[in-house]
């Protein structure tokens, strides 16, 4: 078991690496002047060049790269005109547009963005979870046509239509709760809990009834085979037979597709966040985006993906407790 | 047990002669709701094609201005009831600019449908290329190209379209960046299916027995295996259309999608909540269309699976049936 | 009042089932059956595929409940009328009175929970019993069952078990809340020989120790003369004939119990017409020294190791082994599918690489062997357009030719494999291996998933070829009977290597090697009295 561990969080570490190589390619040749539209566009071809010496975009791509994953494990120092700054490790480097450590500037948005996707995981996985048992335990009744129908409404739904449409409904029209304005856990956890409610919902309704198809579909082809037939034929309830030995079976789609669709979750995370205007990562991505701020755009991508890659290494491990046939290779 | 299993099975899985085709069809035909959806998804097709001859017959186009329907009085809302609905404006006009309703929402099943299908040509493209390349290539290509694959998979579509949609310049047309930025990003888990399938029918003894009749790799690979592939592939294609226009919509909705003056529902929806309590069909109308093609696809998309894979489906099918006799 | 019950209760007896029938759709599975077991005594219902039996067991215990099969007639299990009886008292009867054992004991349990825990939950099922006191009684049972080291094996999941042994615990479920009748559904068809028949044993011990009634399920004919009084053969969901064991397969009085017996190979008896009568001449293929190792590091381990073989022109080389003996592996290195790790094949004197249309294989799998989405006449087709014939007329002649040949219609050509049976689907793989003009055929059993009689056929054909076209045949399969009825020569593998080999009659009447003698001592016997003379010789046997 430590052996499969090591070797999957080296395989973790490699993947993140790839991811990071990926990344920096793409962004940092792909097309667009990225020095004229920091400097604004009414600076002068000398000021364009300026800037580009100054954020060495002149310096060969390799070495660039280099200096960044320096700065990842070792840290760094800026000189920002008069002053220098020094970047800490794990240093992403600063800011085009404010001269921020990036770093810094993710730390802060962090909470919100985490508040958001993991409160909204709980509610999904119980959520959907329990409707999936629900429609499997009631197969061929009513119970099971109307939760198919309406996790299927909650498939087709995208996530901001989902979100606006509760937000001017319970905001706007019922007025059963304010608009939703971050505060803190530490602050006050039963405000932070209220006013991430909305966000929660909207983002777990959506990723709750994919849970609930799955659930749904791997019970009834769990039920469907030989040991299943093998207890009721020992004349064990449908009680035992549907909440001990189906709902045992989905257990390792269900962490599977966790870890699958996590990464689909954090873009709908953005998503919520610009909708109900949390100050998490997404919205500050979305910011930095419109103003081609390549360092914080690249930092935010690689800590994403440092997140769903830990999902996904997370997931492998309790797949591999859940179902002990997996080779552990 | 086994035994009536069979013989429940046996007399519908073998029609005499029937071409995979052609089971496939009769397969989908009994699904009722498939076949609804395949209509609705026909019929979005239809008005997607027919855009511009609608608008012709309505009398509007997309793009035009009309500031004599708002009222910029009172910001801009639409004049008239129901957000400017008349005989000119069948759905009514934009708040703010007065530009008409149908039009865009027509125009802009256009963008979603076209955009959400060329995406999903170059995932299908770039999946099945990588995944039968793993699945037939030597060991060291296999693990090349699985690693790869990981790596890609674990990269979040959302945000890498996001960033990557911002940067590229404005020149470069559009909807064809979309599509590709999609495509390129989101084709991990195709190829896992197509690698998995290919490593699946390679071990089957009708390979083996091509393999003997003295048929060079390639051919066993077109004859023996693509068609073995398709089935899944397919599958999985029909479900990524709807991913898709979600996927369009949301970062057109973010504003990196599609910029106007090109409609799209996505952009009209980031409009709606300044404009919802005024003008409430502004909201209604592109969530509503959204809604409906992503459901129509889906549920296609589930009809089409059901076909493909009759095991899968008549194991459910037993599945409930179980308990309806048991409560009869 | 419950004296009343216990006085009555032995005069009805154990099961009895009057002008059963069920009913699938359009489709009669049972019709009009009717038998009666009594008190410790020990029924085989014995058929081929598609003759019920099956569907009569799962009826017994009223499993057809809920799945769209209507069932009339009577059924009457241990005093609880299982048509009518209220789901509660179905429930008491299900694995309290009435135990049922299942074919494939791998997906039998639930392959996430530990078996003793398995057996503890049915064991609370049935009787009030504490979760300790269950955990306690499955221990017991799998003790019972003869598991070793029963306390910490309970702990164990099914895939940690070996199939013989997942078997056991099956058995102990049974056993575990002492149930009047055990009903076991081709309880060992999955099994090696050798596991059958210490499973066979256990069965026979238990009953001679509890006295519980057996029902019996199986299409082997060997099965039911080691185990039970009476047999009842089955055929199209009716009974054929019904009577004492050594009766019915002794003195059989309707024909298609003669037929089925006729059909089912013997090991004791010798090969009726030997390949083409010839000495051995040519040799048409050599291997010497094959070895094939799996997996890398640690996990690697040869499945086959230093095998040596010669095949002349005209003969029949039957390989015979266990599970995992190799003998596949074997086969896919002679014809060219599996490269050898060390050693060579040699054909026609020269050493090859790769497969050589003169080398065919017929498969196994009557499925997997024919791809699904091209008419069987196009995959006739295969290895002459391989070879460069291009003329269409010639070559759907050729096509028609073989199909004729091997006993199907020329007709067939535009069909596709699904309308086919699995007899009529081999008959196409070795039109297939045919059409290649081969002058050595490995058939990897070839005729393991087929019914007897449909098995006799296939054989014969293939004998006939092979006469008529002085084919050199590899004859790979686990049934040592049918091997003896094909064979010119057999060798016998064991873990990877061949433990013995010689000609066919040699080795089977005069075995050397203790895992051979081992072998032959566990194939079932046909007359139950020689059975008991089996079962007493096996007790003497065992192979390390």
């Amino acid at each position: 078991m430590s052996g499969f561990l090591a070797r999957r969080i080296l395989g973790a570490v490699i993947t993140l690496l790839a991811i990071s190589v990926i990344v920096y390619v793409v962004f940092y040749v792909t097309p667009g002047n990225v020095a004229q539209i920091t400097c604004g566009p009414r600076c002068s071809p000398a000021q364009v060049q300026q800037v580009a010496e100054q954020l060495h975009l002149n310096d060969p791509l390799y070495a660039r790269y280099w200096d960044f994953l320096q700065g990842l494990v070792a840290g760094q120092d800026y000189s920002t005109g008069t002053s220098v700054q020094h970047c800490s490790a794990p240093c992403l480097g600063l800011s085009y547009q404010s001269d921020q450590q990036v770093t810094a500037l993710i730390l802060a948005k962090l909470p919100v963005s985490l508040s958001l996707v993991f409160g909204a995981m709980v509610l999904w996985l119980i959520l959907g979870v329990g409707t999936g048992v629900l429609s499997a335990w009631r197969r061929g009744r009513l119970t099971e046509r109307l939760l198919t129908g309406v996790t299927l409404a909650g498939v087709a739904t995208p996530v901001f239509v989902i979100g606006l449409v509760l937000m001017i409904v319970v905001c706007g029209q019922l007025q059963l709760l304010p608009f939703p304005q971050y505060v803190a856990f530490t602050d006050d956890p039963e405000q932070w809990a209220w006013n991430l409610l909305l966000p929660w919902l909207s983002l777990a309704l959506i990723e709750a009834a994919a849970f609930a198809r799955l659930t749904r579909a791997s019970m009834l082809e769990t039920l469907a085979e030989d040991h299943i037939r093998t207890f009721r034929a020992y004349g064990v309830g449908e009680r035992s037979i549907i909440g001990r030995h189906a709902l045992r079976g989905a257990l390792a789609p269900v962490i599977a597709l966790n870890a699958n669709n996590f990464g689909g979750a954090v873009g709908g995370a953005v998503l919520t966040e610009t909708l109900f205007g949390l100050p998490g990562i997404g919205q500050e991505l979305v910011h930095a985006v419109n103003v081609v701020d390549l360092p914080v755009v690249v930092g935010m991508v690689l800590v994403i993906g440092f997140f769903v890659v830990a999902a996904n290494a997370v997931a492998d491990v309790l797949y591999a407790v859940a179902d002990r046939r997996v080779v552990l290779a | 047990m086994t035994e009536a299993v069979l013989a429940v099975e046996a007399p519908g899985a073998s029609a005499p002669g029937a071409s995979g085709a052609r089971q496939f069809w009769r397969r989908l035909r009994t699904q009722r709701a498939a076949l609804v959806a395949a209509v609705v998804v026909a019929l979005l097709v239809l008005v997607a094609l027919a855009a511009p001859l609608l608008t012709a017959v309505e009398g509007q186009d997309p793009t035009t201005y009309h500031p004599s329907l708002v009222d910029s009085a009172r910001g801009g809302v639409p004049i008239g009831s129901f957000g400017g609905i008349s005989g000119d404006h069948w759905l009514g006009v934009e708040p703010q600019t007065g530009r008409d309703l149908f039009a865009r929402l027509v125009y802009g099943a256009r963008v979603s449908l076209g955009v959400a299908l060329a995406a999903t040509v170059v995932q299908v493209l770039i999946g099945v290329v990588v995944g039968v390349a793993a699945g037939l290539g030597s060991r060291l290509v296999d693990q090349l190209l699985s690693r790869f694959t990981d790596v890609i998979v674990a990269m979040p579509l959302m945000i890498m379209a996001l960033a990557l949609l911002a940067i590229v310049p404005s020149s470069f047309p559009r909807p064809v960046l979309v599509a590709l930025v999609i495509g390129l990003i989101a084709w991990g888990s195709i190829a896992k299916i197509v690698r998995a399938q290919t490593l699946t029918l390679k071990g089957l003894d009708y390979v083996a027995a091509a393999r003997l009749s003295g048929w060079g790799t390639w051919r066993i690979a077109r004859r023996e295996l693509l068609p073995g592939i398709a089935a899944p592939v397919i599958t999985y294609a029909a479900l990524l259309v709807p991913t898709n226009i979600t996927v369009e919509a949301a970062l057109s909705f973010l504003g990196v999608g599609v910029k106007p003056p090109t409609p799209s529902w996505g952009q009209m929806l980031t409009a709606a909540d300044v404009w919802y309590q005024a003008a409430p069909q502004y909201l209604l109308l592109p969530a509503g269309a959204l809604f409906v093609t992503v459901l129509a696809l889906t549920v296609l998309g589930d009809g089409v699976r059901t076909a493909l894979d009759p095991r899968a489906a008549s194991r459910l099918r037993v599945g409930t049936g179980r308990k309806r006799e048991a409560k009869a | 009042m419950s004296d009343v019950t216990k006085a009555a209760a032995p005069a009805r007896d154990l099961v009895e089932v009057s002008d059963l029938t069920v009913d699938f759709g359009d489709l009669r599975a049972v019709d009009g059956l009717t038998f009666r077991l009594e008190r410790g005594a020990a029924l085989a219902l014995v058929g081929e595929s598609g003759s019920g039996k099956s569907t009569v067991a799962s009826a017994l215990l009223g499993l057809h409940r809920g799945t769209g099969a209507r069932v009339g007639g009577a059924i009457e299990v241990a005093g609880v009328d299982v048509r009518r009886a209220p789901e509660e008292a179905l429930r008491r009867l299900r694995g309290g009175k009435a135990a049922m054992v299942f074919q494939d004991p791998l997906s039998s349990l639930d392959p996430y929970y530990a078996i003793g825990d398995q057996i503890a939950e049915v064991y609370r099922v049935h009787t009030r019993a504490s979760r300790r006191a269950a955990r306690a009684r499955a221990v017991e049972v799998l003790d019972r069952v003869g598991i070793a080291d029963a306390v910490r094996r309970s702990r164990s999941r099914p895939h940690e078990f070996s199939g013989g042994m997942r078997q056991r615990a099956l058995i102990a479920m049974a056993l575990a809340c002492e149930p009047d009748l055990l009903i076991a559904d081709e309880p060992t068809t999955a099994l090696d020989v050798t596991v059958q028949a210490q499973i066979l044993d256990l069965l026979h011990t238990l009953r001679e120790e509890t006295g519980m009634g057996l029902l019996l399920v199986t299409h082997d004919v060997g099965v039911a003369a080691e185990s039970v009084d009476e047999v009842l053969v089955m055929r199209h969901g009716r009974a054929v004939e019904h009577g004492p064991v050594a009766d019915v397969l002794g003195a059989p009085e309707q024909p298609y119990t003669r037929e089925l017996l006729g059909a089912v190979p013997r090991v004791e008896v010798p090969r009726a017409v030997s390949g083409t009568g010839e000495a051995p001449s040519e040799v048409v293929l050599e291997a010497t020294g094959l070895r094939r190792e799996f997996g890398r590091g640690k996990r690697a381990f040869a499945a086959v190791d230093d095998v040596s073989l010669t095949i002349h022109r005209g003969e029949t080389l039957g390989i015979v082994g266990e599970s995992g003996s190799g003998k596949t592996t074997l086969g896919r290195m002679l014809v060219g599918l599996l490269e050898p790790t060390a050693g060579e094949v040699r054909y026609d004197g020269h050493a090859r690489v790769g497969v050589n249309p003169a080398v065919q294989m017929v498969f196994q799998d009557p499925v997997s062997s024919l791809n699904p989405r091209r008419s069987v006449g196009e995959s006739i087709a295969d290895p002459l357009r391989a070879r460069g014939e291009r003329d269409e007329e010639d070559i759907r002649e050729r096509v028609r030719e073989l199909l004729e040949r091997v006993g199907l219609v020329a007709a067939h050509y535009d069909r596709y494999p699904h309308e086919f049976s699995g007899g009529q689907r081999q008959r196409v793989g070795i039109a297939r291996a045919l059409a290649a003009d081969p002058r050595l055929i490995v058939c990897d059993e070839p005729v393991s998933a087929l019914d007897v009689t449909t098995q006799a056929q296939v054989v014969a054909m293939l004998g006939e070829l092979q006469r008529e076209l002085g084919l050199a045949l590899v004859f790979v399969a686990h049934d040592l009977a049918v091997i003896r009825q094909v064979s010119d020569r057999v060798a016998v593998m064991r873990r990877g290597r061949i433990v013995e080999e010689g000609p066919a009659d040699e080795v089977y009447d005069n075995p050397q090697d203790p895992y051979t003698k081992q072998l032959l001592a566990a194939v079932p016997a046909l007359d139950p009295r020689i059975a008991v003379q089996r079962r007493a010789a096996r007790r003497e046997l065992t192979v390390v």
